[in-house]
Order: C-alpha cells, then sequence, then structure tokens
C-alpha cells in the first residue's frame, strides 16, 4: 500500500497544526521585528504534483525573494520563506530605514541583502524552534541560504530529494500578510515546509497518531 | 500535439518531457539546478525538450520510474521520441542549459551540488549516444527559462539576473 494512502484526515490536521504553531511564532517575530501587525491565514496542507507546486506561487517563472534552509535531526525536510518582490522591498526599507532600497535594482545594496539573510533567519528559527517544542523532536536548521530569482528555480532544490521516492509532495503552506494592507497572492508571504517522505512517520508518531 | 500551424510555444513541466515542429517553439520556466536538454534535427524542423531533476535512475526508489526525471533515461527517451517523429539519429545535435547552483552552502550534502552532476550526467548520456553539443549555458547561481525554435535551431535563454541571451 502507498504511504499517502495511508494518511488519514486526522493526519493532514496534525500537519495543519504545525503549520499554524510554526507560521503563528514567526509572524509574531516579524510583527516585533517590523513593529507592525501580521496577519496568518489558515494553513494549507497539501498533496500536489511538483508541477501543481510551482502554482503555489505565482509560477515557476514568477521571480521572488526566497530563503531556503534544509532540517536536519529527528525529522528532516525542507523550508522555504518566499516573498513577492514588493513585499521584501517593503520589509527590508522598514527594518534598514532606506526608503530607496530594491530587491529589483540592478546592484542590490549589501545591507539589504544581509537584513534579508537575517530576517530569514529569525523567522525560520522561530518557526522550527515553536514546532520541535510542539512536537518533541530534536530538529536542527542550516544556515538558510537566500536567492532572489525565478520561484520555480528556488522551489526545485527542495524537491530533488523528494523526487527519489515519489512524484508528488506534501506540502504545509502558510501564507502571511501585512495587516494595513489588502490580502492577496501578490503580497502574500509563504512558508513552505516541505518534510522528507521517511520524516512523516516520526512526526506522527511524535504527536500520538502514528501512521496505520 | 504535433499539428504544424499556429505558432504556439509548447510547454514542458518539471520531470516532462515532450516535442514540437516547426513552426511551434518549445519553452521551460524557472530551471535551476535542473538541466533542460533540447534535441533536434535541423533538416526536419523537429525539437525535443526533456526538463530533467536528478542525474541517475538509480537513485529512484518507486516502484515505476518517470523516465523524465532522469538525465540517463530522459536523454535516450527523448532521443526516441524525436526520431519516433520522424528526426534521424545521425542528423540530432543538442543544447542544454540550467545545472545552476541556486544557494551556497558549506554543506557537503551531495544534494547540494546536484546543478554540476546533472549536467554532467546529461553530458555522459550524449557522448554516449554519439549526439554533439552545439551549444551550453550551464552552471552558475541564476535561474533560466528557456525556449527553442526549431526553424532557427536557436535557444533563447532568459535570466533574473544575467539578461537574455541566444545560443
Amino acid at each position: 500500500m502507498n504511504f499517502s494512502d495511508k494518511i488519514t484526515s486526522l493526519h493532514l490536521d496534525v500537519l495543519k497544526e504545525i503549520g499554524n504553531i510554526g507560521a503563528a511564532h514567526a509572524a509574531t517575530a516579524l510583527s516585533d521585528l517590523l513593529q507592525k501587525k501580521i496577519d496568518m491565514r489558515v494553513p494549507k496542507v497539501e498533496m500536489v504534483s511538483f508541477n501543481d507546486m510551482m502554482e503555489l506561487a505565482g509560477g515557476s517563472e514568477n521571480v521572488v525573494v526566497g530563503i531556503f534552509l534544509r532540517i536536519e535531526g529527528d525529522a528532516e525536510g525542507s523550508m522555504f520563506f518566499i516573498l513577492p518582490i514588493e513585499q521584501a522591498n517593503r520589509f527590508i526599507r522598514r527594518l534598514i530605514h532606506d526608503d530607496l532600497f530594491d530587491f529589483n535594482a540592478p546592484s542590490v545594496s549589501e545591507l539589504g541583502l544581509s537584513a534579508m539573510q537575517e530576517m530569514g533567519n529569525i523567522l525560520s528559527g522561530s518557526y522550527l524552534s515553536a514546532l520541535s517544542d510542539f512536537t518533541g523532536l530534536k530538529i536542527y536548521p542550516t544556515v538558510p541560504g537566500l536567492s532572489v530569482d525565478m520561484f520555480g528555480a528556488i522551489i526545485s532544490i527542495g524537491l530533488i530529494e523528494l523526487s527519489q521516492v515519489s512524484d508528488t509532495v506534501i506540502v504545509i503552506n502558510t501564507a502571511i500578510f501585512e495587516e494595513d494592507i489588502k490580502d492577496e497572492e501578490a503580497v502574500r508571504g509563504n512558508f513552505f515546509l516541505l518534510p522528507n517522505p521517511e520524516s512523516f512517520e516520526a512526526i506522527f508518531k511524535a504527536l500520538g497518531v502514528p501512521i496505520e | 500535439m504535433i499539428v504544424s500551424h499556429g505558432n504556439e510555444v509548447v510547454k514542458v513541466g518539471i520531470a516532462q518531457m515532450d516535442v514540437v515542429k516547426t513552426p511551434k517553439t518549445i519553452r521551460t520556466s524557472g530551471l535551476g539546478s535542473c538541466v533542460g536538454v533540447i534535441i533536434y534535427d535541423e533538416s526536419k524542423k523537429i525539437a525535443g525538450l526533456v526538463h530533467v531533476m536528478l542525474p541517475d535512475s538509480s537513485l529512484g526508489r518507486t516502484e515505476s520510474i518517470n523516465e523524465a526525471k532522469f538525465a540517463d533515461t530522459g536523454v535516450v527517451a527523448l532521443v526516441n521520441l524525436v526520431k519516433l517523429q520522424g528526426a534521424q539519429s545521425f542528423k540530432l545535435k543538442a543544447k542544454i542549459a540550467g545545472g545552476a547552483q541556486m544557494f551556497q552552502f558549506t554543506s557537503d550534502k551531495s544534494s547540494m551540488r546536484i546543478g554540476p552532476r546533472n549536467v554532467e550526467a546529461v553530458k555522459e548520456q550524449l557522448r554516449k549516444l554519439k549526439i554533439p553539443i552545439i551549444a551550453e549555458d550551464t552552471g552558475g547561481n541564476s535561474g533560466r527559462t528557456i525556449e527553442f525554435n526549431p526553424e532557427t535551431s536557436m535557444l533563447n535563454i532568459r535570466t533574473v539576473n544575467r539578461g537574455v541571451s541566444d545560443i
């Protein structure tokens, strides 16, 4: 029997709760950092094909700011924090007090890039430590990498390991947005957590809903 | 799908492949560490494209394999597909692009170096099949969107940070 057939709606709810807790902590950290209210959407847990994955952030060619890190330890996988350029610009302008900062500029300021890197560090750290507290699993994030490029080129690195065992991916997706800006796809930041298939068992076991 | 009218662009997704005849063009977008391989017959104006993710099908641990996902099986399957559309084996040529390293890590985990490994595996397979590589744009750390026009045999490459080029 296929692994995906054994996952019940209870399991999906558990994964949603992970997205909920992780992103709530990250949103609070971001809110503290920017001194503005950040809201989050109800997490989504989806099993999608690689090509459908590309549509989760505006298509594979859509240019985004991407933070990527790998998770190691009791549970393994990849985590992405993907921001539309405009939203990333607003965050970094606010953070470094430079209204001219622009990720689209021919040469992007080092200060802005390192601020973005640090923001990625803080947010993914909050997300993952909440996840670790909630599950009791020991997980170690790698230092996050930053790339401003096409979404497909960025996200595919998280699919490499998965693609050895599967043609689909289970993605825990939580979107955050600024309260004072109308929530629509163009201004939504997304956390994508892509656990490795072998890690689901550990996660479900830790939360008391082992796979039958 | 091979109907020769209308200037359509046929889009190929990740771990997929397809073939076109002129005046259609064929394209794949958002190549990172993946490699886009074009195999074409200039005289027949037929071109196929495969978007491979992994170097070697022995890495696959699924029961049934998707040939287009791996460099070794993907190149072979694509050659068969273009031949099926009337391309002649001895006329086949290749152009390749992709295989970037999107994030710089010190981690020695092999999946981090997947881009260069994909490029190497594609070249190895083309060498085995004696298909010459006419042009390539590989490596670096930029994502690429590529589009091949069988009419001109040119491969158009768009990047976010390094502009547009034709090879």
